[in-house]
């Protein structure tokens, strides 16, 4: 580091340090986009087949999200600095904070999932565990997109710039993982794995969509997924065990229960590491001073 | 200050240094001044100057000399003032021959003792004149071999048309007309073309309607010609009639608070209090002879016999009367010199017994950190009052040579005692700064556990050491027994108060409180501990505690604190209006004559007899202020003028000459005498000095070295380097070399460098910077390294000492150490540890050929 | 209140929600008489109890504190440079003492989902760390990189400008023990208005390169509570040129989500429908 000057390249920086502060969450925070898009994909597809009346696959996935839904919490409380004031959340409503948002989405939808399929498993309260998983299967979708939001809704250019994307992208992958959570607990022969096969499919070809057009859109914000850093690791493993994944689940998987099982757990490790992946991509955004002047430098050049 | 328009700060980091007082050049600038700074680095207060003057450090006499070469050769002087307030008019004695005639050395130079005879530099026709305050105690001291003897009455010869080639002018034209542009490039490494813009922006901003301002610091006086450095601002200043008016002066920054309140109220060894001469023991015998050796034939001096029997009237009390020469006895003579490095030198050749060290850690702070522990080591006791346990309360088991193998623990007989000080928020008393302002504080707190306050510790200590002589007959005793020491306390500690200790300072008479030093008497009627600081409690009233803000006074504000003397706040204002008592300008007036009162008037307190009039002149037989005219506003010198030539008051030349530092890369361009002949070296085993340019082994050390500050600590390190809040701004010992030094040493920003002199090897951290520049000097280029000296082995950021490197060698006037230029090496990396880091420093001790016993 | 009617500088306190006529309250930093000193950083440790940072020697210049952050809520910036100029080139060195911007439309205060950055009724955004729960969205959320959760803590914590010294009429300790009058603090029109002053007389005074930063209501944070002079481009400073309140956006984005999660409901709904025959 020269300690004379401040010109690197185009981009004139103070020695280099980031003008942002990096992103102080923690591997929970990451989880929980992954636990809590599966819950909200996996409410809404239980909604979904209960009201087509395909019961079997109504009952799994309202499984899935129950138990996604309830390891979500934790997570969330976990990363706080201060964990025993997290009920501090539930001081105020802000919609400016879209933190806040989730948090009363979060607090409706949590015990929505996991009473409703309380009630189915025990089979008490019929009515209402209807009525809850109603309810949860409408929240689910704010539930998997969301979280675009809160991480868009910073100055992390990674982030911040892709904010028309994030939340496609965070949508796909959601529906991806519950399509297959869906495929990986259900008989291959079963006449509703087909919607879950659906679903896994539409869900990778829209997250994979959303990524390409948020990268090219960005190329500058987006820089670290390309590369050798660790958000670009993050970004090669899980494409390829989504592409993987989806392959097994829609081919050998359709014949052989074993296979369908791997592929949509491979789809699922890949929807984390996704998640995973979105996060890094956002520190190490933040931690580029280049990436946060470069373009608001441009910005002032254009308009003079 | 900020009435200046143009300040040169020069030998001081004053933005980082005295960050609070810069706010006046900021002022200034503000205002519409130029401020330059000349300095060997770009500091943080080049960066708010508006010029920036890359210089080799100890070359600055040759930049100063050629500015009065500028200012002469082409007629830029104040001529009016010039001629009716300085010597220049004044005749010298046929016998002086300048540094011109004798290559190097003036007349008067004995080569064996190496010391000047200062009588042929007298003015023509007179015996030695009396110099001002602060230069009489080098002229009493009998280890420099002269006591200083005034001329009777009388007035010497002048040339006002300033054309005698013996006047006083045309000496100073001679001895500086090589000092030319060229010729400081040649030693300066300053280009010409910005040689002449400094020089032009002083001649510019000053005159009738301008004035130009110094400011110095240390960077000037840690030199072997130091003082010399200082006369040399001073001979520009006035030939540019820039002393005694607003705007204008020579500020010396002092290095911490109350370092002025030190001098003035000495812990010096040769003065005392308000700069009295120490009797020399082999001195006058009496009171009276005392007065006829050092009373002043004319000025304020000349009340020497008031302002000495007022002393010891404060001391002594009842105890002194007319009948005993009021305890002239008791005073304690002076023998030798006992400056700070010789008693380090007696100490460490077992002649000094014991030592106190207070508010200092000189195994940090003074030159040649090893010498101080072999010191330190060699005594029977050792007492050490500080906030904390720093280095010189800790030498005995921490310290580089313990760590060498050089010393050990078990070795050391030293006791040594730490006593716990209290902090200045914890005691009540006063600063002095530089501007001689004394400002009150307040405790603000108990000290804490054991800690007290100074006062507190001398105050108890002579109690008890007069309780336990109080059954003595002996004689010695005496002067103890007789102390008044009746200061009332306070408080569950028994805290002495400071105010009582201030009222006694300032002095009283029949009347209660004096007003001030003219009221001091010689007959015993009054006391006054020190005559400067007479009238600080006027009134009865503490006036350094007066706090009104500067909004409700005027823009002197008089009221703010109270200022030596008489509460003028600026010395020889006289010079502040023409001769006949008229402002110079109405821009730059300050203090002037009104014939409707009859009396001086103006901003300020006149620095003049009060009612004397502009065209006053002395009668025969007048004495003291009324033996100068009415037109001399220095009335501190017995000729009443401000000295470009000093015949007196300075044991290393009546003119600054240009010398290299001892430790130099090169030779000196203007003379064959290389450095200051009279300089003090003392060479032995572990103060050996690199060689000097030109000579063998000179280019082991082809750098120059300089030590500073940083805002950040403070001093040694005792008040800073404890403190979180301070370490991590500066947490680390650093050097600062330019690109082009790293480049040719291998040195790699944030890495470390290992620093050699002829004393030690330091490693520090290297901070790469441009503002480091790399200077042409004599046809070659030269790279200067910098150095904080913060730091010590002990505190939250521990780091080797700057002053490990410095050697003792000093200025023969004030005995302080060359710490800002010397030769070094630098290499890359860590310094080696244990018995290693000696074997280094021997090897280039031979390396460099220096095995001898000379200088 | 009609739009007319709010002053240029904006009134961020009223729009809070507070019932007061007092003035919005800031910091100029006039970077041209900054000497670096530190003092600012020292004062604002030492009457805040803001813990050391570290003692790491950076090798940055005089800059071993780095950046804002959770403990270091004044920072001064020293950068080194050389200028060109018919004589050769000169050194500069640029002094600048940060700190957090108290913006008008501040990303912080909008993210926090606990209040604990609130809006005070001098117009600054204040922590109350008594509220705040560590959730750690404003970190990212702000443009300058100002605040930040302190280790051991968990808490977020910057700047108050002094909420309890200026709410009893005390001077912020920055600005108090400031040597050069570098940080001033007053009302922000009156601090405006003089800045805008000293930027001109700068500019025709030979620093041509002088201007302000964050003086502008119509900036991406609808100006600063704390504003600056600077003698180069804010990059030089580790200032973002031009920074965005992420909330601008805020609407936008939950359209896009919107659509987003209309789109889960079309694709859920498509896959249980495409089957059925």
């Amino acid at each position: 580091m020269t300690p004379t000057g401040t010109d690197d390249g185009a981009v004139r920086t103070y020695y280099g340090r980031p003008v942002l502060k990096a992103p102080v969450w923690k591997w929970p925070i990451p989880v929980y986009f992954f636990t809590g898009g599966l819950a909200g994909a996996s409410a809404s597809l239980a909604l979904a087949a209960r009201l087509n009346g395909d019961e079997a696959l109504a009952r799994r996935a309202l499984g899935v999200a129950a138990l996604a839904a309830a390891a979500s919490p934790p997570l969330l409380i976990a990363d706080l600095g201060r964990p025993e004031r997290f009920l501090n959340m539930l001081r105020v409503a802000k919609p400016t904070s879209p933190m806040s948002v989730g948090t009363w989405v979060v607090s409706a939808f949590v015990p929505t999932a996991v009473g409703a399929a309380a009630c189915e498993r025990t089979g008490r309260l019929h009515r209402v565990g209807r009525v809850l998983g109603a309810v949860a299967g409408a929240l689910g979708p704010v539930m998997c997109t969301y979280t675009g939001v809160l991480l868009a809704d910073t100055a992390v250019p990674a982030w911040h710039e892709a904010h028309r994307e994030l939340p496609f992208v965070f949508a796909g992958s959601a529906m991806a993982s519950a399509g297959a959570a869906a495929v990986a607990l259900s008989p291959v022969d079963g006449a509703d794995v087909a919607i879950a096969r659906r679903l896994l499919a539409a869900g990778v070809v829209v997250e994979g969509t959303a990524s390409q057009v948020m990268e090219r859109a960005h190329p500058d914000a987006c820089a670290p997924y390309r590369g050798t850093g660790r958000a670009a690791v993050l970004a090669r493993t899980a494409r390829a065990l989504t592409v993987t994944g989806t392959a097994v689940a829609l081919t050998v998987g359709r014949r052989r229960r074993p296979a369908a099982a791997a592929g949509g757990a491979l789809v699922l490790v890949g929807a984390l590491c996704d998640r995973l992946c979105v996060s890094a991509a956002g520190v190490e955004s933040a931690r580029d001073p280049r990436a946060t002047i470069g373009p608001q430098r441009r910005r002032l050049t254009r308009t003079g | 200050m900020q009435n200046a328009d143009c300040i040169l700060i020069q030998g001081s980091n004053m933005a980082e240094c005295h960050p609070v007082g810069f706010q006046w050049v900021m002022e200034a600038k503000a205002r519409g001044a130029t401020v330059i700074h000349v300095d060997p680095r770009f500091t943080r207060t080049s960066a708010l100057a508006d010029v920036h003057v890359p210089i080799r450090a100890g070359s600055d006499i040759a930049f100063l000399g050629g500015i009065v070469n500028h200012i002469l050769a082409n007629g830029r002087e104040f001529r009016e003032y010039v001629a009716a307030y300085t010597n220049a008019s004044t005749l010298v004695g046929d016998d002086f021959a300048d540094t011109e005639d004798l290559d190097g050395v003036f007349s008067g130079f004995d080569p064996d003792t190496r010391t000047y005879d200062p009588a042929t530099w007298q003015y023509a026709g007179m015996a030695a004149a009396t110099a001002a305050a602060g230069h009489r105690e080098q002229a009493m001291g009998e280890a420099h071999g002269h006591g200083s003897k005034h001329q009777g009455a009388g007035r010497p010869d002048t040339d006002p048309s300033l054309q005698d080639p013996r006047c006083v002018f045309q000496i100073l034209k001679r001895h500086f007309s090589r000092y030319t542009p060229e010729m400081v490039e040649e030693i300066c490494g300053v280009p010409p073309e910005l040689f002449t813009r400094v020089a032009e922006a002083l001649c510019a901003n000053s005159g009738r309607e301008r004035t130009s301002a110094f400011v110095y610091s240390v960077g000037w006086t840690q030199h072997t010609v130091g003082v010399q450095y200082i006369r040399t601002a001073s001979i520009i200043q006035l030939l540019l009639g820039n002393i005694g008016r607003p705007g204008g002066g020579i500020l010396a920054l002092r290095g911490h608070a109350s370092i002025q309140g030190s001098t003035d109220i000495p812990t010096l060894f040769n003065i005392l209090p308000g700069y009295l001469p120490m009797v020399p023991a082999r001195g006058p015998t009496d009171l009276a002879g005392y007065i006829d050796a050092y009373n002043a034939p004319a000025g304020f001096w000349g009340h020497m016999d008031s302002y000495l029997v007022s002393m010891l009237k404060a001391w002594w009390g009842d105890a002194a009367t007319a009948d005993n020469d009021y305890c002239f006895d008791y005073l304690p003579r002076i023998d030798a010199d006992h400056s700070h490095y010789r008693s380090t030198l007696d100490m460490a050749d077992g002649n000094v017994k014991g030592f106190f060290v207070v508010g200092e850690n000189p195994v940090v702070g003074s030159a040649n950190g090893r010498l101080q522990c072999q010191a330190l080591a060699n005594l029977d006791w050792l007492v050490v009052r500080d906030l904390v346990e720093i280095e010189t309360a800790a030498f005995w088991y921490d310290s580089p040579e313990i760590d060498s193998g050089e010393a050990r623990t078990a070795d050391i007989g030293t006791e040594v005692f730490f006593l716990p000080a209290a902090a200045h928020t914890e005691k009540d008393g006063s600063f002095t700064n530089t501007q001689r302002l004394l400002q009150w504080h307040h405790a603000a707190v108990e000290p804490p556990d054991d800690c007290r306050s100074d006062l507190w510790f001398y105050f108890h200590l002579g109690r008890i050491i007069k309780d336990k002589l109080a059954a003595s007959t002996e004689a010695r005793d005496r002067p103890v027994l007789d102390l008044t020491w009746d200061y009332p306390t306070h408080g569950p500690l028994a805290e002495p108060d400071a105010e009582a200790v201030l009222r006694e300072i300032s002095g009283w008479g029949p009347d209660g409180a004096v007003d001030g030093y003219t009221d001091l008497r010689a007959d015993g009627s009054t006391a006054c501990g020190c005559w400067i600081y007479s009238g600080s409690y006027a009134g009865e009233t503490n006036q350094a505690a007066r706090r009104r803000p500067g909004s409700e006074q005027s823009w002197v504000a008089p009221e703010w604190g109270w200022a030596w003397p008489a509460n003028r706040r600026m010395l020889y204002n006289r010079a502040s209006a023409d001769p006949e008592g008229r402002p110079w300008s109405t821009r730059k007036a300050y203090v002037w004559w009104d014939e409707d009162s009859g009396r001086w008037s103006g901003e300020d307190v006149a620095d003049f007899a009060a009612t004397m009039r502009p065209d006053y002149r002395p009668p025969e037989g007048a004495s003291a202020e009324d033996a100068l005219r009415g037109d001399e506003p220095f009335v501190m010198q017995t000729d009443g003028r401000g000295w470009l030539f000093a015949p007196t008051g300075l044991v290393d030349g009546p003119l600054p000459a240009h010398y290299e530092p001892h430790e130099s890369p090169f030779t000196n361009s203007l003379y064959g005498q290389e450095s200051n002949p009279a300089r003090l070296v003392y060479s032995r085993r572990g103060n050996r000095s690199n060689p000097g340019g030109g000579r063998p082994g000179a280019d082991a050390f082809p750098y120059v070295i300089s030590t500073y500050r940083l805002t950040e600590h403070h001093t040694a390190g005792g008040m800073s380097r404890f403190l979180a809040y301070l370490c991590e701004l500066q947490p680390a010992m650093f050097c600062e070399v330019s690109p082009e030094l790293a480049a040719e040493r291998g040195l790699v920003n944030g890495g470390w460098a290992t620093v050699v002199t002829a004393r030690s090897a330091i490693e520090a951290r290297v901070l790469v910077t441009r503002r480091m520049p790399a200077l042409r000097v004599q046809g070659r280029i030269v790279h200067q390294v910098g150095l904080p000296y913060h730091w010590g082995r002990r505190g939250l950021s521990p780091g080797d000492s700057a002053n490990d490197l410095a050697g003792v060698v000093l200025d023969p006037n004030v005995h302080i150490q060359e710490s800002k230029a010397a030769s070094c090496d630098i290499r890359p990396g860590r310094r080696p540890q244990g018995p290693d880091l000696t074997r280094l420093v021997d090897e280039y001790l031979g390396r460099a050929g220096i095995t001898g016993e000379g200088p | 209140m009609i739009a007319g009617d709010r002053p240029p500088q904006g009134d961020p306190a009223t729009d809070a929600g507070w019932a007061t006529d007092q003035p919005r309250l800031g910091f100029f930093t006039d970077t041209s008489l900054c000497i670096g000193c530190k003092a600012c950083e020292v004062a604002c440790k030492e009457w805040n109890g803001v813990p050391d940072d570290g003692f790491d020697f950076s090798g940055t210049s005089y800059d071993n504190t780095g950046a804002l952050g959770a403990d270091t809520w004044r920072h001064v910036t020293f950068t080194e440079k050389l200028v060109p100029t018919p004589a050769g080139d000169e050194v500069r060195w640029l002094m600048s003492s940060d700190v957090c911007k108290h913006c008008t439309d501040a990303a912080c205060l909008d993210v926090c989902p606990t209040g604990a950055l609130f809006r005070t009724e001098h117009g600054t955004v204040v922590v109350q760390d008594d509220v705040c729960n560590g959730c750690g969205y404003c970190v990212p959320a702000c443009p300058f990189g100002v605040i930040d959760q302190r280790r051991g803590d968990g808490r977020v914590w910057k700047c108050t400008l002094c909420y309890d010294r200026i709410g009893v009429g005390m001077t912020p300790a920055c600005a108090q023990a400031c040597p050069t009058e570098s940080i001033q603090f007053g009302r922000l029109d009156h601090l405006r208005a003089a800045a805008d002053g000293r930027a001109t007389a700068l500019r025709a005074g030979g620093a041509p390169d002088a201007r302000l930063y964050g003086a502008d209501a119509t900036d991406g944070v609808g100006g600063m509570g704390a504003f600056f002079l600077l003698l180069d481009d804010p990059e030089t400073y580790g200032l973002p040129p031009d920074p965005v309140v992420t909330t601008r956006d805020l609407a936008s984005m939950w359209r896009t989500a919107g659509a987003a999660a209309v789109a889960v409901v079309a694709t859920v709904a498509g896959a249980v429908l495409t089957g059925r025959r």
